[in-house]
């Protein structure tokens, strides 16, 4: 799927400049995106190293798994291809955590560090495993308590009330963080994505 | 009362974190220097290994939206998406969402400009904001880390997950406002 949508979006971003005249500002926009790309993932490795840091004490005290285990009967639910004591498990958890109350800069490297420990479990190195699929459609529809960015906007656009959004927020987060728990499950039985995957024990005869 | 908690923990939750972790760390004995700056080693791989991915996602995404495909597309759906309640004017800022976290907030900022934060354009457009992520971001991101070029069935549930996102925000903000 992923390689008919990034094949699409060239396709037709270049076609549709043609009758647009906009084709020097899709050269523009092709060169400008590499390198803020480039930009975007060395800005990470300040904070990323800051909270790997931190994370690595808090494992090594023992407190990820008193965490984990509080919130077992969840996760095992969640990702039960995933043992119970694994420290992905407390990774994840940190993760939901950071992104629950808008840490936005602290979630991300928790979130890499989770997909880290889970490609420890994962059979092929290629392939997203069950796990690392349900992890990322609950990261990309996180419940937020607290969207703090749009609150900012808001504030700055001289709204009479900023945060009135907030409860809106919550339901809509907590309407598609539902959405993606029952789209990643369903999904994953499907014929399809079962055959891909990369921890079944039957051997895939004639794929690639 | 809930706001001004919320707004405390968000600005309490770092300083706290950075104290309670460590402390915690020194209690159970823990050489808390040495145990970081093994772990912060990570950080600079784990960085690295994500460009190849954040390039292809973000050209790609660049260029379609240079192209002007996405104001088609806006024109395309917007009578539709008027019947039930969404004006054409937030049709970009759906559209975009998903695709790029700055490119929305520029499309939020430019609604906020032209219909005010307080109309029902700016409230929408700010829960739309507020409640779906930038999923092609954060699957390329994320599975670049640990190189995972086969992605399955994670794109569709993530796009899957923010269209309901859009749909309860339309669904509230009529209710609500």
């Amino acid at each position: 799927m992923i390689n008919i949508i990034w094949f699409l979006f060239i396709v037709i971003g270049v076609i549709v400049a043609v009758f647009t005249g906009n084709i020097t500002a899709v050269t523009d926009a092709a060169i400008e995106n590499a390198e803020l790309a480039v930009e975007l993932s060395i800005g990470l490795v300040g904070i990323m190293a800051l909270w790997l840091g931190i994370m690595k004490i808090a494992e090594e005290s023992g407190l990820v798994n008193i965490l984990a285990k509080a919130v077992k009967p969840i996760m095992i639910r969640l990702f039960p291809e995933v043992p119970e004591e694994h420290p992905a498990m407390g990774a994840m958890i940190m993760n939901m955590a950071a992104n629950i109350l808008g840490l936005g800069n602290a979630a991300t490297p928790l979130g890499l560090k989770a997909m880290k420990e889970l490609n420890e479990i994962n059979n092929d190195s290629d392939t997203a495993s069950n796990a690392m699929c349900t992890f990322l459609a609950i990261n990309t529809s996180s419940v937020t308590l607290i969207p703090a960015t749009v609150i900012a906007y808001r504030s700055a656009a001289g709204s009479a009330n900023p945060t009135e959004i907030i409860g809106p927020v919550i339901i809509a987060t907590l309407a598609s963080t539902i959405a993606a728990i029952i789209a990643v499950k369903s999904l994953q039985k499907l014929p399809r994505f079962s055959k891909t995957n990369p921890n079944n024990n039957k051997k895939i005869v004639g794929s690639k | 009362m809930f706001v001004e908690i919320m707004e405390g923990i968000s600005k309490y939750a770092i300083p706290f974190i950075l104290l309670a972790i460590p402390t915690y760390g020194v209690f159970k004995k823990v050489k808390v220097y040495e145990s970081f700056t093994e772990g912060a080693k990570d950080g600079f791989t784990t960085a690295i290994k994500i460009i190849p991915f954040l390039v292809a996602m973000l050209v790609s995404i660049g260029i379609f939206r240079a192209s002007g495909a996405m104001e088609i597309l806006t024109s395309v759906l917007s009578p539709i998406t008027n019947k039930i309640g969404m004006p054409g004017e937030t049709v970009p800022m759906a559209l975009m969402r998903p695709l790029s976290g700055g490119g929305a907030s520029g499309v939020m900022n430019s609604l906020f400009e032209a219909h005010g934060p307080d109309s029902f354009i700016g409230r929408l457009a700010s829960i739309m904001m507020g409640s779906t992520e930038t999923t092609f971001y954060v699957l390329a991101v994320y599975f670049g880390a640990v190189s995972i070029k086969k992605t399955r069935h994670a794109l569709p549930a993530g796009l899957i997950s923010d269209a309901v996102g859009i749909v309860v925000a339309v669904i509230v903000a009529n209710i609500m406002f």
